[in-house]
């Protein structure tokens, strides 16, 4: 078992986004950096039809001490990655409180209720003023563009798990993201996504 | 080599439920695994299909349920282990098979895992398994963890082995597709040998004929072999009590409900005064267990989903063993303390316990929580689910709602199951009016047909995908031909069943563990049942709408359009763009156009951004696969399509 300890046990970790951001793929890698640390990892998560264009949510709980629910309690989320803005808040809605850290891609994925013109997406700066009053600290980036910059989109995922290591929060070690890649990634894919993550740990190291 | 077939006995790996279900069955020795895909279950037979070569496994996606059933019930009668995988739904399709099977009873094990969908997340109902156990007369147990996956479905053919009868094991999604640790353990050597005796006496279960007659013989050996697991529940190390000697409250729960009972007890702080009993062997229960802890506490909450199975079967014991145990309080459904719709959390567990204890529970700070909700109202948009970008169906629909529009009879479409179902919402222009089983649109088409002579002349269109089409459009279609049904069926052919992850069907080229295999072809099947046939490409709006008002003018009997393009997120067409979109800004005129945004508005693609600031169509380089839909339907011809690059 590890000398680090958890800030707190369980560490209530959630992952959001848009159906097809890639976030159940995020849980599964930190999740899966976790238990190779040694530590009892629950991960909920849905898909199906969910997946179509919906929210999706991956509730990622670490303990020292044993299997918990699939389902974080309303309220005690520690820390939200969010692949997408308007999902940072939703999420907060429902399970935020004062203490919760948030890690937010800036790029938005509008709903079909926006792009018909029947609601509007609130501005970048709305959403930020938004965020940052109902969390005690908040990291803002585009990681879409720099997952572009890799070569495709669906590499925000893991610079966004990049970036959770870069705040420290949980014992993410670079050599356990390297070990999973290589184990469970085809050879061709592992060094674009090396860079995603250290391009991820770059960013809240930076900001 | 993976997780599944390497012995690795003692070690520790993070598993999903559905690939610890799947672990649990290799550890069983299995041979033979058959299912039909649906949401929570896939994940188990595309597992196994995985290491079929490797384990020497015979694994099948069946057409459906009931075959897939019959398939893993073969194994089973030439003494292999067998097990069959599906979701609720798919029990009721199996049923009829399950009934007959549960009376004749197996041979070598044989496992069933029934794959309930609280809440619906990925259905359209919440089905229950459980009952079926009760019904159908045979032993169910329901893991509450991820360890306990792997380890009750390895118990489960342990236990059809000892009583030769089939053993129901449900899951529920939040097990299923959510993972934790799974400590593995040693497999089993398997069989590897099949074959059916069956010159025996008729009477002889081992050596006989296999079938559920003489009905009174047999079903009364059934009930014998109940009786014997009951006996072996009562020992059974799944049923588990945690708490204090005599607890204040008394929670009986069972599946992945316990850890949210922990979760709420050790939340309110509630650990010295509530005891929980966790049960795996949810049928039959057993009586003298139950009979030790309802005797420790007169107060009883039932935390368990959607409806009072266990609760209702408790209190039928409790009044049984009343002058042992003394009268007690329940608190569950009945008393509306536990929902009978939609699934469980820690917070409705927390919300039913800070009731009976009279604690005042908030998840955060009320001023917090205000807050987050005002940020939410306009920082959150809702989002509704909606088809991909690129997808056919939006297409498909697109034409199907135009043509029935101006067709101006009225005229509706049955819908079937499917990503598909999601043309009831917006994103599918509200175009299904009608949303029920597997194959239900086309024998409801069928039944509207014929109403004619009642002074009905709306049109009737029925959709339904490929995989949908071999598992339960074929009869209606041929109830509709054979009884000159006025109706025009839609097969919406997207090259594999989409949904659930784009495992084969009959209509391809390729099975499940990857060998070539004769494809049977829609089009074909459908000419020799006798319909009139013809096939389009969805994403040519022209042709397949004027094919639809041709079928609509037809009144004659059946007629099937089997509209084809494959799936936008097909391992073929993932990654590449079949053209690539441009918007010319100097001729798209937005609002102003006339059209009132034809491809924001109205086609409403994710794809596509309309940009509030420029009053003009954008296209989103990000998510837009290039099937050219929006350009077509762009009246100014703003929106340009170039052969990809």
């Amino acid at each position: 078992m590890n000398d680090i300890k958890l800030k707190h046990d369980p560490f209530n970790l959630i992952i959001t986004g848009v159906g097809g951001q890639g976030n159940v793929m995020s849980s599964r890698i930190i999740g899966n950096m976790m238990s190779l640390k040694g530590f009892y990892v629950t991960i909920g998560e849905t898909f199906g039809a969910s997946q179509r264009g919906g929210s999706v949510m991956s509730h990622v709980r670490i303990s020292e001490k044993s299997t918990v629910s699939p389902q974080i309690p309303k309220g005690r989320a520690h820390m939200i990655v969010s692949l997408e803005p308007s999902e940072t808040i939703r999420v907060l809605m429902d399970y935020g409180n004062p203490d919760v850290e948030v890690i937010t891609n800036t790029r938005p994925a509008h709903p079909v209720g926006v792009i018909s013109g029947m609601m509007e997406y609130p501005s970048d700066d709305k959403i930020k003023a938004g965020i940052n009053e109902i969390s005690s600290k908040a990291w803002f980036f585009d990681a879409t563009q720099m997952a572009v910059k890799i070569g495709h989109p669906i590499f925000s995922n893991i610079i966004m798990a990049g970036a959770l290591a870069g705040t420290d929060t949980l014992p993410l070690e670079r050599e356990t993201f390297e070990t999973i890649m290589n184990t469970k990634f085809p050879v061709d894919k592992v060094k674009s996504n090396l860079d995603a993550y250290d391009q991820g740990v770059a960013m809240t190291k930076a900001l | 080599m993976s997780i599944l077939t390497e012995e690795l006995k003692g070690t520790e790996h993070l598993l999903m439920g559905n690939e610890a279900i799947a672990r649990g069955a290799v550890e069983a020795g299995i041979n033979v695994a058959a299912g039909y895909p649906g949401t929570p279950s896939s994940e188990i037979i595309e597992n196994l299909a995985r290491i079929a070569d490797e384990k020497n496994l015979y694994v099948e996606w069946g057409v459906n349920e009931k075959v897939a059933l019959e398939v893993a019930a073969a194994g089973s009668f030439a003494g292999l282990r067998s097990l069959a995988v599906m979701k609720q739904p798919g029990i009721n399709v199996a049923s009829d098979f399950l009934l007959h099977l549960a009376a004749s009873g197996t041979r070598a094990p044989m496992v069933l895992v029934g794959a309930d969908d609280p809440g619906a997340l990925s259905s359209v109902n919440e089905g229950e398994t459980r009952f079926y156990a009760r019904q159908m007369e045979i032993p169910l147990i329901e893991p509450g963890n991820f360890q306990e996956a792997k380890d009750m479905l390895k118990w489960a053919f342990e236990l059809s082995e000892e009583i030769k009868n089939i053993v129901l094991v449900r899951t529920v999604t939040r097990l299923s597709h959510a993972s934790g640790m799974v400590k593995l353990g040693e497999m089993k050597k398997q069989v590897n040998n099949a074959f059916f005796k069956h010159d025996g006496l008729m009477m002889d279960p081992m050596e006989g004929p296999m079938m559920s007659a003489p009905v009174g013989l047999k079903h009364g050996l059934q009930q014998e072999k109940l009786e014997k697991a009951k006996e072996l529940f009562e020992t059974s190390p799944f049923n588990i009590y945690s708490g204090p000697d005599s607890p204040e409250l008394l929670i009986i729960t069972s599946s992945i409900c316990d850890l949210y009972a922990k979760e709420a007890v050790a939340l309110l702080g509630l650990d010295s005064r509530v005891g929980i009993l966790k049960l795996g062997t949810t049928w039959p229960l057993p009586p003298k267990l139950l009979e030790k802890y309802l005797g420790i506490c007169s107060k009883i909450l039932f935390v368990e989903e959607v409806l009072p199975f266990l609760e209702e079967n408790v209190k039928i014991l409790a009044a049984e063993l009343a002058s042992k145990i003394g009268p007690k309080t329940f608190f569950g459904k009945n008393n509306g303390d536990i929902p009978t719709t939609g699934e469980l959390n820690p917070d409705i567990v927390v919300q039913a316990l800070a009731g009976i204890f009279k604690i005042d529970y908030s998840p955060a700070d009320k001023t917090y929580q205000q807050r987050a909700s005002e940020i939410a109202f306009t920082g959150a948009p809702a989002r509704e689910t909606t088809f991909c970008p690129g997808c056919p169906h939006r297409a498909s629909f697109f034409s199907i709602n135009k043509v029935l529009a101006m067709d101006n009879r009225n005229g509706f479409t049955c819908g079937d199951i499917g990503c598909y179902s999601l043309a009831m919402l917006s994103g599918g222009f509200f175009t299904l009016k009608t949303l029920h089983a597997m194959g239900s649109g086309t024998g409801l088409a069928s039944g509207f047909g014929k109403l004619e002579k009642f002074g009905m002349d709306q049109p009737a269109i029925s959709v339904c995908g490929d995989s949908t089409f071999f598992h339960a459009a074929m009869p209606p279609l041929v109830n509709a031909i054979h009884n000159q049904s006025n109706i025009i069926m839609v097969v919406l052919d997207n090259s594999g069943t989409a949904m659930t992850g784009f495992q084969p069907h009959p209509g391809l080229t390729t099975d499940a563990t990857g060998n070539d295999v004769p494809k049977i072809d829609i089009p074909t099947v459908a000419r020799a049942m006798g319909a009139k046939v013809t096939v389009c490409d969805p994403f040519d709006l022209e042709t397949t709408q004027n094919t639809l008002f041709e079928l609509l003018e037809d009144k004659q009997g059946a007629k099937v359009l089997v509209l084809k393009q494959v799936c936008a997120l097909s391992p073929e067409k993932k990654s590449s763009k079949m053209f690539e979109i441009k918007i010319d800004s100097a001729k798209c005129v937005g609002d102003d156009c006339g059209c009132s945004r034809m491809c924001t508005r109205v086609l409403k693609c994710p794809g596509l951004i309309w940009d509030e600031k420029t009053k003009k169509s954008v296209i989103n380089e990000v998510i837009c696969v290039g099937c050219g839909v929006c350009a077509s339907v762009c009246p100014t011809g703003a929106i340009v399509k170039e052969e990809a690059k």
